[in-house]
């Protein structure tokens, strides 16, 4: 049964690991600004898709201030 | 055209407004901003959120300090190898199209590396090379696209403050060793005599020991630090009886394991810190980009512009400015110092001081105070006194400033922990004392056994969880309280004291009322023709209001920039504008706005702009006047008594002409046999706020502006006041419903103890079960009660 030894000290390593990386994520800011994550990931899509679009927008506003002077 | 919304801020576009890109704007301003985006690749913007945006201002000279490099180093956190990290504060910050724009700045500017947004505390942080790039090139960058940063004395003066996060790591090691000394003492809870868990039953335990280690000497330690301190002020606080119980699980459980007594009670040790610091953590929420230790140092500008005496422009800091010098203020600049007008057409808006919005007219050889607002053009002025010795800023040499009003306060927990621990000391020593008679072996067991079964972790838990789910609902009624202790003191006011101008009236809307002779109908056609020609905020709320259809062609126009407007046709003048424009005498009063009619160059009377009363400021009155003493402070003249008197209740004591001093000096009075809740707006009131038990700033726009106090409360929710008042009191019944049920688990508990029965696995059930029990009954009371602010 002395294998309850090296189970006990595997467990006790994990948790141990964790708990570092908990204290880690901690220091390194991560739990000081919980809400804005929530949004900026939200966001990753769009600048994709905006680079696009922004060369439509360019052209289209480009000719409408010329025909506004 | 008129109900068309502008497509950048969603504001109505008017008569001025811009059409563009097939796309309304409400001017020039939201157009720029629309351009700067989608030329830059941002157009997902208004994707995200429609019509977010927000009109920038014009920001160009006002920064010019921002060339001063050591302010630029005083404002930076990081400034090495042609790289700049820099936190700006942002008020404008309200949407997810916001955060998007902001943290994409890199497109609007190649030498912009990372911009990185944080919400709650509408903070944005730079980081950019200072090659091609500057600080003040940033400013004006992100005032270009209607995010204005907010760049105060305060930001400039404050250390470097680390951010505290002990709590957490805190929460995070108690919560890490409670689950895991769990699961090791698993086994012992049944009992079961199998041979190999006796056999390892010893390394189990010793394991358990070291996981509540760090729980007690470092989770732990707050309490020890507060029960020692309580005890050398001789008071008996709540952290007493919990720091004994704390000590006992510890030193009770280690001397079983190592006696071989039993397996201990560090599941209980272990939970009952977890338990105590999650109550703190709750209780700890805060608003973040609230801010409540506001003083006049988050007003005032950094810099100002000071002429040399060969005429030279420079920046200076505003500490550095003395009695004699020649300072500029440009437009929307506020005057940091007391001086005299030299040069140019001031138009103040002291709104800050005295929560008036309406702007008043000064002449050189004037006296202008500091704190108030140019809005028209660029002012020269002669000093008169230093920052710290002006009128508004002496008021923050009073000691009431330095004052902490929660640690002079005895929460409602500490104060029955003073008889909880006695009674425990006694039961526990009557206990030992029997068994002492009874049974010697099992005197120590039950003693200790007493002190850990009433470790009155469910009653420390009441509080934090009522109160910090009450500051939860009041902000979701736009009521924002610094603390929970806020909340305790709300319940013992007996007296509330309102300041009038802008606590009471409201800034957004004037009635207009007219005195003097009375105007003929040519008379009004002319000077609504007249009025319409000019762009000034007052000409226009002016045209809004008079009657008359008739529409005449001028003859002549001419405006006075500061002074006011003239008008000619048939044959007939009509002037309109200040006092002395017309050739009436300047009235003293400085609050009341008045503009002055003359036709033919005869005064015929004024139109003076007075502030409305907010909605239902009658009704909560009445509603406070059953329970609550009132009165009302203003810093005005009298004139308004007549009308006060009829919106208020008789008993309401009223007090006209009060300087900033003369409010803290009557809160102070009161105090002597009251608690006085005080609530008011503007930095005149900052005195009075801070001397008072609680001090509540209203606020039309609560990211803007509000004076240091205990809670900012907006505007629009100003009636549900009294609401407020007795919800707090409800809150503290409920603490005191906690507490009975918490005494009943004691008492289960204790009869445990007594009889040298508790087994560690009793223990482990109760502890957790009445502080689940407590968390569920406070939040539910609560919620409750919440309905009661719905109508």
């Amino acid at each position: 049964m002395s294998v309850i030894y090296v189970l006990l000290a595997i467990s006790i390593t994990v948790a141990v690991a964790f708990f570092a990386a908990f204290v880690l994520s901690v220091k390194s800011g991560q739990y000081d600004d919980t809400y804005t994550p929530s949004v900026r990931m939200l966001f990753e899509d769009e600048v994709v898709k905006d680079k696009k679009e922004s060369t439509l927008n360019n052209q289209k506003s480009n000719k409408n201030t010329t025909t506004n002077q | 055209m008129t109900d068309t919304t502008c497509y950048h801020c969603g504001d109505a576009c008017g008569k001025n407004g811009v059409h563009f890109d097939d796309k309304d704007f409400c001017c020039n301003g939201c157009k720029t901003v629309y351009e700067i985006f989608t030329s830059n690749g941002l157009a997902t913007y208004y994707e995200i959120e429609a019509k977010a945006g927000t009109t920038p201002n014009e920001v160009r000279k006002k920064y010019d300090f921002l060339d001063n490099q050591e302010i630029v180093g005083q404002l930076v956190e990081f400034n090495e190898d042609g790289v700049q990290v820099v936190s700006l504060s942002i008020p404008s910050i309200h949407c997810s199209s916001c955060i998007w724009v902001l943290e994409n700045l890199n497109k609007l500017h190649s030498a912009i590396s990372v911009s990185q947004v944080d919400f709650p505390k509408k903070t944005i942080r730079v980081t950019y090379r200072t090659q091609d790039f500057s600080l003040k090139a940033l400013v004006l960058l992100l005032g270009s696209i209607g995010y204005e940063p907010y760049i105060s004395l305060e930001e400039f003066n404050k250390k470097d403050k680390k951010v505290d996060r002990s709590l957490i790591y805190k929460l995070g090691v108690a919560g890490f060793a409670f689950g895991n000394v769990m699961l090791l003492s698993f086994p012992e809870y049944f009992e079961v005599q199998e041979y190999w868990l006796d056999q390892y039953k010893v390394v189990f335990r010793w394991l358990m020991f070291a996981f509540s280690l760090p729980v007690v000497f470092y989770a732990g330690q707050d309490y020890f630090i507060s029960a020692y301190k309580g005890l050398r002020s001789k008071l008996l606080n709540i952290d007493v009886p919990i720091a004994l119980g704390i000590l006992t699980l510890f030193l009770r459980s280690t001397a079983d394991i190592i006696f071989d007594l039993g397996s201990g009670f560090f599941d209980s040790l272990t939970g009952l810190v977890f338990f105590l610091l999650l109550g703190k953590f709750f209780q700890q929420k805060t608003y973040a980009y609230l801010s409540f230790e506001r003083d006049y140092k988050s007003y005032f500008p950094i810099a100002v512009t000071r002429l040399t005496k060969s005429g030279e422009e420079e920046n200076v800091q505003v500490y550095h400015i003395d009695k004699g010098d020649r300072i500029l203020i440009r437009s929307h600049e506020i005057i940091p110092v007391d001086c005299i007008l030299i040069k140019g057409n001031a138009e103040i808006d002291y709104s800050f001081v005295t929560g008036e919005s309406e702007a008043v007219f000064r002449e050189s050889g004037e006296k202008l105070f500091a704190g108030g607002k140019q809005i028209g053009d660029v002012l020269e002025v002669e000093v008169l006194k230093s920052v710290s010795q002006s009128y508004l800023t002496q008021l923050w040499g009073n000691a009431v400033f330095a004052k902490d009003k929660s640690s002079h306060f005895q929460n409602i927990t500490d104060s029955i922990g003073k008889r909880f621990t006695i009674a425990v000391l006694s039961i526990a020593t009557l206990a030992t004392v029997y068994w002492l008679a009874v049974d010697p072996t099992l005197a120590l067991n039950v003693f200790t056994s007493v002190l850990i079964i009433a470790c009155p972790c469910a009653i420390a838990l009441a509080a934090p969880f009522t109160l910090g789910n009450m500051l939860r609902i009041f902000g979701k009624y736009k009521f924002y309280l610094k603390n929970t202790n806020v909340i305790e003191r709300l319940a013992k006011i007996d007296t509330a004291i309102f300041d009038k101008t802008g606590t009471l009236t409201t800034n957004q809307k004037d009635t207009v009322c007219y005195e003097g002779l009375e105007l003929t109908e040519a008379e009004t056609a002319l000077l609504k023709t007249t009025l319409r020609a000019s762009n000034h905020p007052l000409s226009r709320s002016l045209y809004d209001i008079l009657k008359s259809n008739a529409i005449m062609t001028l003859d002549e126009f001419q405006e006075h920039t500061g002074k006011g407007i003239e008008g000619k046709a048939n044959a007939h003048t009509i002037k309109v504008g200040s006092a002395a424009y017309v050739g009436e005498e300047q009235s003293t009063s400085m609050t009341n706005t008045a503009v002055y009619v003359s036709s033919d160059e005869n005064v015929k009377g004024k139109f003076v702009f007075k502030n409305t009363y907010r909605e239902g400021i009658d009704d909560v009155f009445e509603a406070l006047g059953t329970e609550y003493g009132l009165g009302i402070l203003s810093g005005d003249n009298d004139g308004e008594r007549n009308r006060l008197e009829e919106l208020v209740p008789k008993t309401t004591s009223m007090l006209f002409n009060q300087k900033p001093e003369d409010k803290l000096e009557y809160i102070k009075k009161l105090q002597e046999e009251h608690k006085v809740m005080m609530v008011g707006d503007g930095l005149n009131d900052a005195g009075a706020l801070a001397q008072s038990d609680v001090g509540l700033a209203v606020s039309e726009n609560i990211n803007v502006f509000s004076p240091a106090c205990d809670g900012i409360l907006d505007a629009s929710n100003m009636n549900l006041l009294p609401r407020f008042l007795r919800l707090s009191k409800n809150a503290m019944q409920v603490i005191k419903m906690s507490f009975i049920l918490s005494l009943c688990y004691n008492i289960v508990g204790l009869y445990f103890a007594v009889t040298g029965q508790l087994q560690p696995v009793i223990a482990a059930i109760l502890m957790p079960l009445s502080s689940i029990s407590i968390v569920v009954f406070t939040t539910i009371a609560t919620n409750f009660l919440e309905k009661k602010l719905k109508n």
